[in-house]
Formats: C-alpha cells, sequence, structure tokens
C-alpha cells in the first residue's frame, strides 16, 4: 500500500469534500421540510431555523388536505406505478426469454428493434399517441398513463432481463423438459423465481421516473380524478403560489413517498446501477 | 401428432411485449414524422409536404423560435457535460478510495435529489433562489458575496445557466454511480503495477484509471444528450410553458409542448407539434449516431 492511500490528511479532505457535497445535496429539502412546519413569519423571519413551540404550525397541511385532494393523486401514483411495474416485468421478461432460450428466424432482428426503445424517448411521438388516446376514448384514464408507461418501460426491461436470462443453466430447463413441462411452466416455475434479483433492479429502475413522470400525466390525464401525485403538487403549487405554508406543505407531502421508496429500495437501486445494469 | 410449423409457444412469450411496445411506442412515433406533413384547415386534414417544414425554418417568427430553443438546449447540454460530468468523476473518485469509511452512507445521500421529481426541485430551488424569501441573499451576506445576489431566475442572463445548474444538482448522482462502478471493476494489480513504477494518487488517476473508465464517460454523456434534448420539466415547473423571461430558458420540450398543446390564447396545433419533434427526433438521431459510429468504436475497451 502506497502512503498516499493511507495518508490521514487527505482522509479528512476527502472527508471534507465529501461532506460539503452531501450538504449541497440535502440542503433544498432540508429547508423544505423544516420550514413546512412553522409560521408564514418564522418562514420568513429566520428561514434556517428549527420549528420551536412557538413557531410550529400545521396551517399548511391542514390548507393542502382541504383544498387538493392528495390521497386520490397519491392513490393515482400507486395504481399507474403499481400497474406499469406489473406488465413491464410479466411482459418484459416474456419477451425476454423468448429472445434468450429459442433460436428462432428473426431473434436478432427483433432483439434490435426492442433495444430502439431505449435510446429514443416515448415522448417524441407525442402527438400521435394524444391523438389515439382520444380516439379511443383513453384519454383521462389512467389506462392511458399505465399503457405509455409500459411500452416506455420494456425495451430496458427485455434487454436487462435477456442478459440475466441467458445465464440460467440449459441443463436445469433440459430436466424439466424430460420431466414433461411444458414450456410455460419451465419459465413460470423454474426460471423466473431465478432472475427475481434482475426483476428487482428493473422494477425499481422503471418506478422512479414513472412516480416522477408530469409530461405524460399532464398530456394524456390531466383532469382532476386522474391526477398523479406530481401532476396535483405541480397543479396545486401553481394555484396557491401565494400560500408559502401550503407550498412548502405540498412539496414535504410530495417529497414524503418517493423518500419512503428510496429508503427502502436505496440498496437495491444503487447495487444494480453499479452491478452494471444498464451497461 | 406432427409437431406443429409454427411454435406457438415463442409467439406467445413475445406476442404481448412486441404488440404493446408497437401499438404505443413506435406506431405514434412513425405516426407524429407523418403528421408533420400534414395540416388541418376547417378541421380537414391536408397534406401538404414539406410545407410545415418550410414554415418552422423559413417563417422568422417559427425559425427564430426554433433556433432560440435549439441553441438554448445546447447550453443547456454543455452546462450538463462541464459541470456535472467532472463533479461526478470526482466524487465517484473519491468515494471509490479503499478503506473510505461512510461510503455508503455519502453515496445514498447524494443520491438523493435524483429520486425527487422535477416539481419538487424546480420548486424548491425557485423558493430558496427567490429574493423575497431571503436565504440566498442571506447566506451571501454571511461569507461576504452579497454582491454575488441577483435574481437569478428572473434575469434573461442568468435563468438558463442556473436552470442548467440545478438540473446538474438533480442528476449528478447518476455519473457518480456508473463512473463508481466502472472504477470498483478496476483490478487491484493493475493499480499495483502502476504503485511499483511509481504512479500514485493524482497520477494514478490521470494515468491509469481515467483511461480504463472512459468507454462509461461515453455511455454518461450519450444519455445525458437524450435526456437534455427531450428535458421539459423543470423549465415547465419553473418557468410556465412560456419559458421565461423573454423565451429565455426555452428549449425543444418546452416549445413543442407549446406548439402542440397551445396555451393561453394561443390555439395547439399538432401539425407543427409533429415538425417539431421530428426536428428532435432527428437531433436525437444524430446524436445517437455519431456516439455509435464515431465514438463508441474508437474508444478502447480493456478485458480483465
Amino acid at each position: 500500500m502506497s502512503k498516499a492511500r493511507a495518508n490521514p490528511f487527505s482522509s479528512i479532505a476527502v472527508h471534507v469534500a465529501l461532506l460539503t457535497y452531501t450538504l449541497i445535496a440535502l440542503f433544498p429539502v432540508f429547508v423544505i421540510l423544516i420550514n413546512s412546519f412553522k409560521t408564514r413569519k418564522a418562514i420568513f423571519r429566520d428561514p434556517l431555523a428549527l420549528p420551536d413551540a412557538d413557531t410550529f404550525t400545521l396551517i399548511g397541511y391542514q390548507t393542502v388536505m382541504k383544498q387538493g385532494d392528495f390521497f386520490q393523486y397519491f392513490q393515482n401514483s400507486m395504481i399507474v406505478t403499481v400497474a406499469t411495474l406489473f406488465f413491464v416485468l410479466l411482459f418484459g421478461a416474456m419477451a425476454a426469454f423468448a429472445l434468450a432460450e429459442y433460436r428462432f428466424k428473426g431473434n436478432m432482428i427483433m432483439g434490435l428493434y426492442l433495444a430502439l426503445g431505449i435510446m429514443i424517448p416515448i415522448r417524441i411521438g407525442t402527438v400521435a399517441i394524444l391523438e389515439m388516446m382520444v380516439s379511443s376514448g383513453l384519454v383521462n384514464t389512467l389506462w392511458a398513463l399505465i399503457l405509455v408507461y409500459t411500452a416506455q418501460g420494456l425495451p430496458l426491461a427485455v434487454f436487462i432481463l435477456s442478459e440475466f436470462m441467458r445465464q440460467v443453466s440449459d441443463d436445469l430447463k433440459n430436466a424439466g423438459r424430460i420431466d414433461g413441462l411444458s414450456e410455460y411452466t419451465i419459465f413460470f416455475r423454474l426460471v423466473l423465481p431465478l432472475v427475481r434479483p434482475a426483476m428487482a433492479t428493473v422494477a425499481v429502475f422503471n418506478m422512479i421516473p414513472i412516480w416522477n413522470d408530469l409530461w405524460f400525466p399532464l398530456i394524456l390525464a390531466p383532469a382532476e380524478e386522474t391526477k398523479t401525485l406530481t401532476l396535483g403538487s405541480q397543479v396545486f403549487i401553481g394555484q396557491f403560489v401565494t400560500d408559502w405554508n401550503a407550498v412548502l406543505s405540498a412539496l414535504s407531502m410530495a417529497i414524503l413517498p418517493v423518500m419512503i421508496l428510496y429508503v427502502i429500495f436505496s440498496r437495491q437501486l444503487i447495487r444494480g446501477i453499479t452491478s452494471g445494469a444498464v451497461k | 401428432m406432427k409437431r406443429p410449423r409454427i411454435k406457438w409457444h415463442i409467439v406467445v412469450f413475445l406476442a404481448p411485449a412486441v404488440l404493446v411496445y408497437t401499438a404505443i411506442m413506435i406506431f405514434p412515433l412513425f405516426n407524429t414524422l407523418r403528421l408533420a406533413l400534414y395540416t388541418e384547415v376547417d378541421q380537414v386534414r391536408h397534406f401538404v409536404g414539406l410545407e410545415n417544414f418550410r414554415t418552422l425554418f423559413g417563417n422568422p417568427h417559427w425559425s427564430g423560435q426554433f433556433w432560440n430553443a435549439l441553441g438554448n438546449n445546447m447550453w443547456f447540454f454543455f452546462i450538463h457535460m462541464i459541470v456535472q460530468n467532472p463533479i461526478g468523476i470526482a466524487l465517484a473518485a473519491i468515494l471509490s478510495h479503499p478503506r473510505l469509511r461512510f461510503a455508503a452512507l455519502y453515496r445514498t445521500a447524494i443520491f438523493v435529489p435524483t429520486i425527487l421529481s422535477f416539481v419538487i426541485v424546480g420548486f424548491a430551488w425557485k423558493l430558496i433562489l427567490s429574493p423575497i424569501w431571503g436565504i440566498t441573499p442571506d447566506m451571501l451576506k454571511a461569507v461576504g458575496l452579497h454582491w454575488l445576489f441577483a435574481p437569478y431566475l428572473g434575469k434573461e442572463e442568468y435563468a438558463l445557466t442556473t436552470l442548467s445548474l440545478i438540473s446538474v444538482w438533480q442528476f449528478v448522482g447518476i455519473p457518480m454511480m456508473l463512473i463508481y462502478a466502472a472504477l470498483l471493476a478496476i483490478p487491484e494489480e493493475v493499480l499495483e503495477a502502476g504503485e511499483v513504477d511509481g504512479i500514485t494518487g493524482f497520477s494514478a488517476f490521470w494515468k491509469i484509471k481515467l483511461p480504463l473508465i472512459l468507454p462509461s464517460i461515453g455511455i454518461i454523456s450519450i444519455l445525458t444528450f437524450v435526456a437534455n434534448f427531450n428535458a421539459f420539466d423543470l423549465i415547465y415547473t419553473t418557468q410556465g410553458a412560456l419559458a421565461g423571461p423573454a423565451f429565455s430558458t426555452d428549449i425543444l420540450g418546452t416549445f413543442m409542448y407549446r406548439t402542440f398543446f397551445g396555451f393561453q390564447l394561443q390555439l395547439g396545433d399538432p401539425h407543427m407539434g409533429s415538425a417539431i419533434a421530428s426536428g428532435m427526433f432527428g437531433i436525437i438521431l444524430i446524436g445517437v449516431c455519431i456516439y455509435l459510429f464515431g465514438i463508441q468504436t474508437r474508444l478502447r475497451r480493456y478485458q480483465f
């Protein structure tokens, strides 16, 4: 080991640098959260102080609860995210299995065709998507969002899952075939359980962009009953710009669910990224 | 029993994904390119060939907006490349330091902004930078830099750069993670061999690690490019569909939204919107092709 790698001074400098950046990363979130619990006066007098007995208030949250239907928005976001993940994982794994397992004419081309969507953003086709959703009557339904996000998530899901499915041992599958299992049983009973870690990675990768998307909810489902949490908070904050308590509380309430998801899944997410699944 | 010629299970496995992907993604993509060749008069759709593109590039009112949005988008991308990637690489290099304590904690914390939505990030920074709420001026005063303060999001000359930096702040976690993974993949023997030759510390980073992570930097660059050229949410959240002040933060995403969806008094025009979308498609395609054929093939990959 070299001296450079064990030098205590450089290790202090390293921690100072990392701490500084961590503060920069967390500061805005911290400021929003603490001020959401403070009175309007305290928000302006001393923005960086923690709420104390004098300045503590929940008025912002009360306004949010009264004026915005945040439970409805949350429920919509939840339905869209969970349903999309289900379809992306099921359809993606099925297609990945077909591509990884069977040799057939056009396998290569099919793989390339599905991979196209990794690089081309689906937003480019928005005009035609909206037209299609309007003519099929799906506009302002959660199905419109679920379909779009499923199509958007499939390319990367197929790509990652087929890489993993190629590693599943052939002997296992052939043993199943000798025992007379159908191809469907082999897929659902033997292969799927083995690629669960890869499925979790795909799920985590898809979850956050879907939850946070503003573009498609704004265009395809802006009705009050189908607003997602992201769109709902955007509209709410736009209307209450001058009510700082309400704005800060709405922001905090939008931060909360993502933070909970992140705390639960951060290890999976970071492992997924660092294991090279996205290369 | 004769085996059927078509293996139905392959069809069954492939069909749902291919159908959804084709119907919702590929078909609308080409349909959008096709719609760019039409226009609507009295609610009847007419084929007009390249007329919309002639308007977009020939009519000064349209072409001015288009080049403005494209130029702003280039600047947006440029700021990401010169700020986000170096910071990401630096953080990853520090984090990959062996025997660093609390590395996982730092990594998790620095990644937090990346998981937040543009709505949260946009409004949070809008409040923090707001001249009404004294946070930024007070903090600058505390370090004696009060003269640096300006309403950053309200001034034409600063707004776009400020928004780019906010976006950098949000997404720095992605290059950090990808580079971190690439750095961990460098085998210890390579670094030890360098040490034997007296290459340590900074020079080890420049001479050994950096050349080895170039492919990852290439991937990050193309991911950033694609993300930047269809960005929309952050600008829309902070500056609205008009991308103020005076269109100084207008990028292709907001321009397309305004055109096809309409705003305030202007009616939406799906056909002009499609023409802009086709332009964006072309730009992204060119970028991806430059990466795939011009950059990726020239980067040397090392197998350990």
